[in-house]
């Protein structure tokens, strides 16, 4: 960072220039400084949900797509995902106060035997950001948990993880006992994780393989659009 | 007979060392980059490319790799050309013998072999960017529990090497000698 960028003051700069750095400063990862910007604009009397849509989520985004074409990688994306977590810590509350629009709500975890949770943790913030509600039910999850959650929870979506080739084919005995409780087609199921394509997605009856965080979002809104014209 | 062994360059001493200790001059070993350890993605089209140019000139090419994160699309491929594969889905499996490794069913160990403990800096610390970013250690390795090394040899510079990536990592430590396990009979099995 140059001295010139140190001595920036996030609180002198326009609405449009502080939202645009801060699309640099998540692409950089640097937290504290999204603190003090998200903080900033609600004082300027922005509505929580625009602060995040706005500067997180298009931030990420921006972060996401260079993923995607191998300009930044895994280190990378978890920086700015860090610094998106310090802002939505401080907008999730008084999103809850101010309301924000509920695209459908969505349960996820990896999968029996599998503890590798980075990319669950990014798909789950991401969905957050873009409208969901996010049940996340952690690591190494049983079939049984799947389940108790999404009919507890009335959800929309099943997210399933799995970060070995060892542990994605449990992907498939949730879906089938799914299959055989008669409630598979209750549910949009969308699964992702680094071994898989979208042949395993389709062999296994997912209703789509997600490649990333973004795609996920996507695909979501998709299916979640698509449910809503069959009602 | 003459023989080609495709490795993965995390591979090239322990397969070198099987031609040496059981005297293979008909086999010949080549290798493709070791960070495909890291992009495993790479991994099916360099061996197909690698099996093509080879073909004319062996009579046999067997590919010394497992599935190595690459989702069954290694097995796909290889059969797709008639070469033959290790078994199991990676090496720290076929190191410790797949079955015996199924068996343990650890979920929540994180495992060094003889060169992942050589070169725990350039593949592990470095591209994980936790020379930079040492914050981001919880991040990665917070639902571990141990590192395992799972070794290949009696070296106690590199046992002692693993020990200390351990210590970086957070983890207990533990050490399993494996010696060649599975690799070893795969290879024997050519003859």
């Amino acid at each position: 960072m140059s001295d010139e960028e140190e001595d920036l003051i996030l609180d002198e700069l326009e609405d449009e220039e502080l939202v645009l750095q801060m699309h640099d400063d998540l692409y950089d990862g640097m937290a504290d400084e999204i603190d003090e910007a998200v903080q900033i604009l609600l004082k300027r009397g922005w509505m929580p949900y625009d602060v995040l849509t706005a500067a997180l989520v298009e931030g990420m985004r921006i972060v996401g797509v260079d993923f995607r074409d191998g300009i930044l990688f895994v280190p990378e994306v978890l920086l700015a995902a860090g610094a998106m977590k310090r802002g939505m810590g401080i907008l999730k509350p008084l999103l809850v106060e101010t309301g924000a629009p509920q695209l459908g709500k969505m349960v996820i975890g990896t999968v029996k035997g599998d503890i590798h949770d980075i990319g669950k943790n990014l798909v789950a913030m991401m969905m957050e950001g873009a409208g969901f509600e996010v049940i996340d039910l952690g690591i190494n999850n049983p079939v049984e948990d799947y389940i108790d959650a999404l009919k507890r929870e009335n959800a929309d979506i099943l997210g399933m993880s799995a970060l070995l080739t060892t542990t994605m084919p449990y992907m498939k005995i949730v879906i089938d006992t799914m299959v055989e409780e008669g409630i598979r087609d209750n549910y949009i199921v969308l699964v992702g994780g680094a071994p898989l394509n979208e042949e395993f997605g389709k062999a296994i009856g997912s209703d789509a393989y997600c490649r990333d965080a973004a795609v996920t979002v996507d695909t979501a809104k998709e299916f979640m659009a698509r449910k809503h014209n069959q009602l | 007979m003459k023989t080609l062994i495709l490795a993965c360059g995390a591979l090239a001493r322990e397969v070198l060392a099987l031609f040496e200790l059981n005297n293979w001059q008909h086999m010949e070993l080549q290798c493709l980059p070791a960070d495909y350890h890291l992009r495993p993605e790479k991994i099916p089209d360099a061996i197909e490319a690698a099996v093509i140019k080879a073909r004319a000139k062996y009579d046999q090419i067997f590919v010394a790799y497992a599935d190595c994160g690459t989702g069954g699309l290694l097995a796909e491929r290889c059969k797709a050309l008639g070469v033959e594969m290790i078994a199991g889905p990676h090496c720290y499996s076929f190191f410790e013998g797949n079955d015996d490794f199924a068996a343990r069913g650890e979920i929540t160990s994180f495992y060094l072999t003889d060169f992942l403990a050589r070169q725990f800096d350039a593949f592990v610390w470095k591209p994980m960017g936790l020379e930079k970013h040492p914050e981001l250690l919880d991040m990665y390795f917070g639902n571990y529990e141990k590192l395992v090394y799972l070794a290949q040899t009696d070296d106690e510079a590199l046992t002692e090497a693993a020990k200390t990536a351990a210590e970086k990592l957070g983890l207990r430590f533990e050490r399993r000698f494996t010696g060649y396990g599975d690799l070893n009979s795969s290879l024997n099995a050519l003859i």
